[in-house]
C-alpha cells in the first residue's frame, strides 16, 4: 500500500478540520481528494507530507509508520498551491536544491546533479528555460517547475495541493492532460487536492470526496458519480434538481412527482428528498403521469446540450438538459407549457442533509 | 512605536504618472511652499554644517579630525558601533524568526515590547542603566566590590548604546518575513534541507534587503547616539568619549570650527545612510513585488 | 488559520533567546523606575513631581512639543501631497532627505541649529533684527523640536496618500464636486486617522528629546529648561531620587502615548481595510 491513512483527527483551535478520517492509496494509484473549502483536504494532504502533525491517528507510508517522522524524512514530494518556487534561484537550481542539500555522503556529484536536472526538466518540458528565474515564467510553466522540483528527490509519493488552482481554464484543461500522461509514465503513488469535481473525475483514478472534516464517500469517478452515497456528494458532482417530499410504503412523493424508491420500502413513512441531474429529467407535451407542467423561462441552444430552464406553478426553478437530437425532435420554444417527467432520481432521507 | 516610522512605500520612486487634479498655479504654490519649509528647516542646517567646519580651511579641519582625543572619540565610536550592531542584528534575526514564522500566544505584546525602547527619552535610557550598575544602583555595591565597572566606562557606553538601537533589525525583518510566508522554508524541508540549510538557502536570501535596511539604521543610531551615552559616559576626554559626546565638549569650550568639523563627519554618515536608505528601499520594494507577483494566481 | 508550524524548526531556540535578549537588554532595565519610584514612598514622590522647577520643566518639554508637532502636522500633510501627487525636479532627492533628522545624530543637529538660529547666526542675525530671539528661547526649543519631529507625519502620510484611489476622486467629481469639496469632504477626511497617528509619533518622540535641545535652549531653570536635562541635572547633583521620579513620570507619558498611537493605527489599519 502506497499511503494509509487511519483514524486520523486535527482541529486548529475551536475547528474541527479533520474527524477520524482513514483511508488509503495503492501504490502507483493517482487519488483526488476532493471536497469544497474548508473541508480538511488541504489539511489531510499537509499531514500525508508531515507539514502538520494530526492530533491523532497514524500515517503510514509505503507500509512503514511515518506519524512521527520528520516531513524531510518522509520521502514526499510536494507541490504547493502556489508553487512556492524559491524566487533567488534560478529554475536550474530550484529543481536541484533537493539534490544539493543532501548531506555530504549521500550527495550526488556535480555531474549527476547536472544530468538528473536536465532529465527532469527534459521531463516537464522546460529544458530551455533552466538559467530562467521563477518570476520570468508563466503560471503553467512555474507549476511544472514545481512539479520537476518535487520530483527530483526521487520521492516515493507526490501530493499537489491544488494543482491548477492557480492557473486558467486553458492553461489548465492542457495541464490536467499532461500530467495524466506523466503519471501514466513514471506510475508514482500520488495525491492531489481539489474542489474541482470536474478535475477530480476526469483525472483521478479513485476520488475521495471530503465534507466537513470527513470522508462523504470514495471510489472510482465512474461510482461516485452514477451511485452517490449521500445527497452531499450527489449535489457537490455537478447541478441537480432538488424535489423536496416524503417515503411512504417504498414510494417517494415529491410534490407533484411520484417514484419508486425500493430502496426506502422497510422504512417508516417520513420526510424525503429527491435528487435528479439537469440531464436525467426529459420533456414532453402530453401529461404521461407521474410529471409537472412548467413554463420555458430560459433557453440556451448554443451548446453541445440544450439548456433549458423552467419555472412551475409554485415557482420552482428546474434545470433540463436535452441532447441534440432530442431538442431537433421536441424544438421546445421560450414561454411554452411543458411536461417534465423523471428519468432517474435518488431519494435521500431528510436527515442525510446535504 | 514612538521614535521611528519604517518607510516599506513602494510607490514614491515610481510614481508621477497619476493624473494631477489641481490647477498649475495651485499646484506650483503648494510646491513651492512645501520646498522652502524643507529648506528652512533641512537644507540649511545640512549646508552650514559643513560650512562651519571649513571655516578656518581645509588644514583647521584636518587639524580637528587629527587631534588624538578625536581620533580616540572615533575609534570609540566604531568599537561601539561594532558590538552593538552585530548583537542586535543576531537578537533581530532570532527575533524575526520566531515571530514571523510561528503563531503563539502573545505575539503581538511581544512585537509592542521590542518596539519600547522607541517610546523611551535617550535620557532614561541611560539612566536606567545607572540605576542597575551604578554605585548605588542594584548591582552597582556588588560590582564595586569585585571592581568592576559598568557605568561611566566603556560597557555602559555600549549597553545604552544597544538599548537604543534594539529594535531597528528587528522590525525591519518581521515584516519582510511575514511577507515571504512559510512556503518556501516548507518546500526547502520536503526536499530534505536540515533547519540551517533552510535559513541559509532559503530565509536569508529572501530577506536580505530588509536585513541590510535594519542594519544601516541601526548603525546610524548607534554611531550617532547622544542622550543616553551621554547620562553613562562619564565624559573621560580619549577614554569614555563617543563622537557626538566630543562634539558636545568642544563646542562647550567655544571651540566651534573643530566641533562643526568632527559634526561634518557625522552629518556625512548620516547622508550615506539617506543615500543607502534610499536605494534599499527600491530594491525592498522590487523584491517584495516580486514575491507578489510569484505568489499571485496568474495564467501562462 | 493560527497553527504552530512543526515543520520549521529552532522555535524555541530563537524564542528562547529573544526572550532573554529582550528581558535583559529592555525590560529588565525598565523595571528599575518603577520600582525605584515605588521604594521611595508617596510623600518624597509626589513632593519631586510638584517642584516648581519640574513642572515648569515637564509644562515646557510638553507645550513645545505639542507646538511642534502641529506645526508639523500642517506642514507634513503639504508635504506628503507634494511629494507624492506633483512631479518636479530633484523630487527623489527631497523624498529622501525627509529621513535627515532621523539619520543625523541629535548632538549635531543641536549644534548646527543653535548656531543657524544664534544671534550672530544666518537666520538668528535676520529674525534678531525684527526683535525675534530664538536660541535660548522656549521658540528655540520648539523648533529643534519641529526638526527632529519633521519626518514622521510625513512619512505616515505619504503611504496613505499613494493608497487613495483616483476612482474615488474621479467618482466625486463626475457627481459634481469640484475641487475644494474633493479636499475637504474626501481627501482630508481620508488622511485624518494618519494624520493623528503621525501627530502623535511626531509629539512622543519631541516629549522625550534631548540632544538638539540641549544646546539651543540654554538651560535656564524655569524658562527653557526641558525635563530630560533636568533629570540629567539631577543625576549630576547625585540626586538619584529626583532624576528617577522625573523619568518615571516622562516615561509613563511615553507609554500612554504609545498606547495611544498602537490604538491609533488599528484604527487606521480598520478604516483602510474597507
Amino acid at each position: 500500500m502506497g499511503i494509509e491513512v487511519r483514524h486520523v483527527s486535527k482541529t486548529f483551535g475551536q475547528f474541527r478540520s479533520l474527524d477520524d478520517v482513514s483511508f488509503s492509496v495503492a501504490s502507483g494509484e493517482l487519488v483526488a481528494l476532493l471536497g469544497p473549502s474548508g473541508s480538511g483536504k488541504t489539511t489531510l494532504l499537509r499531514i500525508i507530507a508531515g507539514l502538520e502533525q494530526a492530533d491523532a491517528g497514524t500515517v503510514l507510508l509505503e507500509d512503514s509508520d511515518a506519524t512521527h517522522v520528520n516531513a524531510r524524512d518522509r520521502g514526499v514530494g510536494f507541490v504547493f498551491q502556489h508553487y512556492a518556487l524559491f524566487r533567488h534561484l534560478t529554475v536550474f537550481e530550484n529543481v536541484a536544491f533537493g539534490l544539493r542539500v543532501r548531506p555530504r555522503g549521500r550527495r550526488p556529484t556535480e555531474a549527476v546533479i547536472q544530468e538528473k536536472v536536465h532529465k527532469l526538466l527534459a521531463l516537464v518540458q522546460l529544458d530551455y528555460l533552466g538559467k530562467r528565474y521563477p518570476r520570468q515564467l508563466s503560471g503553467g510553466q512555474r507549476q511544472r517547475v514545481a512539479l520537476a522540483r518535487a520530483l527530483a528527490v526521487e520521492p516515493n509519493v507526490l501530493l499537489l495541493d491544488e494543482p491548477f488552482g492557480a492557473l486558467d481554464a486553458k492553461v489548465r484543461q492542457e495541464l490536467r492532460r499532461w500530467l495524466r500522461r506523466l503519471h501514466e509514465d513514471i506510475r508514482l503513488t500520488s495525491v492531489f487536492v481539489t474542489h474541482d469535481q470536474e478535475e477530480a473525475l476526469e483525472l483521478a483514478d479513485r476520488v475521495v470526496i471530503m465534507n466537513q472534516g470527513r470522508i462523504e464517500q470514495q471510489g472510482s469517478p465512474e461510482e461516485v458519480f452514477e451511485r452517490p452515497a449521500t445527497a452531499f456528494v450527489m449535489n457537490f458532482l455537478g447541478s441537480v434538481n432538488i424535489f423536496h417530499g416524503r417515503v411512504e410504503d417504498g414510494r417517494a412523493f415529491l410534490g407533484p412527482l411520484a417514484v419508486d424508491s425500493p430502496e426506502h420500502a422497510g422504512q417508516p413513512p417520513q420526510p424525503a428528498t429527491g435528487y435528479a441531474r439537469p440531464h436525467e429529467l426529459d420533456l414532453g407535451r402530453a401529461d404521461t403521469g407521474g410529471g409537472l407542467w412548467a413554463r420555458i423561462t430560459d433557453l440556451n441552444t448554443t451548446g453541445a446540450v440544450v439548456k433549458v430552464e423552467l419555472t412551475d406553478d409554485e415557482g420552482r426553478l428546474i434545470q433540463v438538459q436535452l441532447g441534440r437530437d432530442a431538442y431537433t425532435e421536441l424544438l421546445p420554444t421560450a414561454g411554452e407549457r411543458l411536461y417534465v417527467t423523471l428519468k432517474r432520481v435518488r431519494v435521500f432521507l431528510k436527515d442525510e442533509k446535504p | 512605536m514612538a521614535g521611528y516610522v519604517s518607510a516599506h512605500r513602494q510607490g514614491s520612486a515610481t510614481l508621477p504618472r497619476r493624473r494631477l487634479t489641481e490647477p498649475a498655479l495651485v499646484r506650483w504654490t503648494l510646491i513651492g511652499i512645501a520646498l522652502a519649509f524643507l529648506a528652512l528647516f533641512l537644507a540649511v542646517p545640512l549646508v552650514m554644517v559643513f560650512s562651519e567646519a571649513f571655516a578656518k580651511g581645509v588644514d583647521a579641519y584636518w587639524a580637528a579630525l587629527e587631534d588624538p582625543d578625536a581620533l580616540s572619540a572615533i575609534r570609540l565610536t566604531l568599537f561601539v558601533a561594532a558590538i552593538a550592531v552585530p548583537s542586535n542584528l543576531i537578537f533581530g534575526i532570532s527575533a524575526g524568526w520566531a515571530i514571523a514564522k510561528f503563531r503563539f500566544p502573545g505575539r503581538n505584546l511581544l512585537i509592542t515590547l521590542i518596539d519600547l525602547p522607541f517610546a523611551v527619552s535617550p535620557v532614561i535610557s541611560g539612566l536606567v542603566f545607572v540605576l542597575l550598575f551604578g554605585r548605588r544602583g542594584w548591582f552597582g555595591p556588588w560590582l564595586f566590590d569585585h571592581d568592576i565597572k559598568i557605568v561611566f566606562a566603556v560597557p555602559g557606553i555600549v549597553l545604552a548604546t544597544i538599548f537604543v538601537s534594539f529594535p531597528f533589525i528587528a522590525r525591519e525583518i518581521i515584516p519582510v518575513m511575514e511577507a515571504s510566508g512559510t512556503e518556501e522554508e516548507e518546500a526547502a524541508r520536503v526536499l530534505g534541507a536540515s533547519g540551517l540549510q533552510t535559513f541559509f538557502r532559503v530565509t536569508l536570501p529572501n530577506i536580505k534587503w530588509g536585513l541590510l535596511y535594519g542594519v544601516i539604521l541601526c548603525n546610524a543610531r548607534a554611531m550617532g547616539e547622544f542622550g543616553a551615552v551621554s547620562v553613562v559616559s562619564g565624559h573621560v576626554r580619549g577614554r569614555t568619549n563617543t563622537m557626538p559626546l566630543h562634539v558636545e565638549i568642544l563646542y562647550n569650550e567655544y571651540n566651534f570650527q573643530a566641533a562643526f568639523a568632527v559634526a561634518s563627519v557625522l552629518a556625512l554618515l548620516a547622508l550615506v545612510t539617506l543615500v543607502a536608505k534610499a536605494v534599499i528601499e527600491r530594491r525592498l520594494a522590487r523584491s517584495l513585488a516580486a514575491h507578489d507577483e510569484t505568489a499571485a494566481p496568474e495564467s501562462a | 488559520m493560527s497553527k504552530s508550524n512543526r515543520v520549521l524548526p529552532g522555535f524555541r531556540i530563537t524564542m528562547a533567546f529573544t526572550l532573554l535578549y529582550l528581558g535583559l537588554i529592555v525590560i529588565v532595565p525598565l523595571t528599575t523606575l518603577p520600582v525605584e519610584s515605588i521604594t521611595m514612598g508617596w510623600t518624597a514622590f509626589h513632593r519631586t513631581l510638584t517642584d516648581p522647577r519640574v513642572v515648569a520643566s515637564y509644562k515646557l518639554s510638553l507645550g513645545a512639543s505639542f507646538v511642534a508637532a502641529i506645526v508639523n502636522g500642517v506642514f507634513g500633510v503639504l508635504v506628503a501631497w507634494v511629494l507624492v501627487r506633483y512631479p518636479f525636479p530633484g523630487r527623489r532627492v527631497i523624498d529622501a532627505l525627509i529621513d535627515l533628522p532621523f539619520a543625523l545624530p541629535t548632538a549635531v543637529a543641536g549644534i548646527t541649529l543653535t548656531t543657524l538660529y544664534a544671534p550672530n547666526g544666518w537666520l538668528g542675525a535676520p529674525l534678531a533684527r525684527h526683535g525675534l530671539k530664538v536660541s535660548f528661547t522656549p521658540l528655540g526649543v520648539t523648533v529643534a523640536l519641529i526638526f527632529i519631529g519633521l519626518p514622521f507625519v510625513v512619512r505616515t502620510l505619504q503611504p496613505v496618500i499613494e493608497e487613495l484611489d483616483l476612482q474615488v476622486e474621479e467618482a466625486a467629481t463626475s457627481l459634481g464636486a469640484n475641487r475644494w469639496h474633493i479636499t475637504t469632504r474626501i481627501i482630508l477626511p481620508y488622511l485624518y486617522p494618519a494624520w493623528i497617528t503621525g501627530f502623535a509619533l511626531s509629539f512622543a518622540r519631541a516629549v522625550g528629546e534631548y540632544g538638539s535641545v540641549v544646546f539651543i535652549s540654554g538651560n535656564m531653570p524655569m524658562r527653557t529648561e526641558i525635563a530630560p536635562l533636568l533629570i540629567i541635572t539631577k543625576l549630576l547633583q547625585y540626586d538619584y531620587a529626583g532624576a528617577t521620579t522625573i523619568a518615571f513620570g516622562l516615561l509613563v507619558i511615553s507609554f500612554v502615548l504609545l498606547l495611544a498611537i498602537n490604538g491609533l493605527q488599528h484604527w487606521t489599519g480598520r478604516r483602510l481595510a474597507h
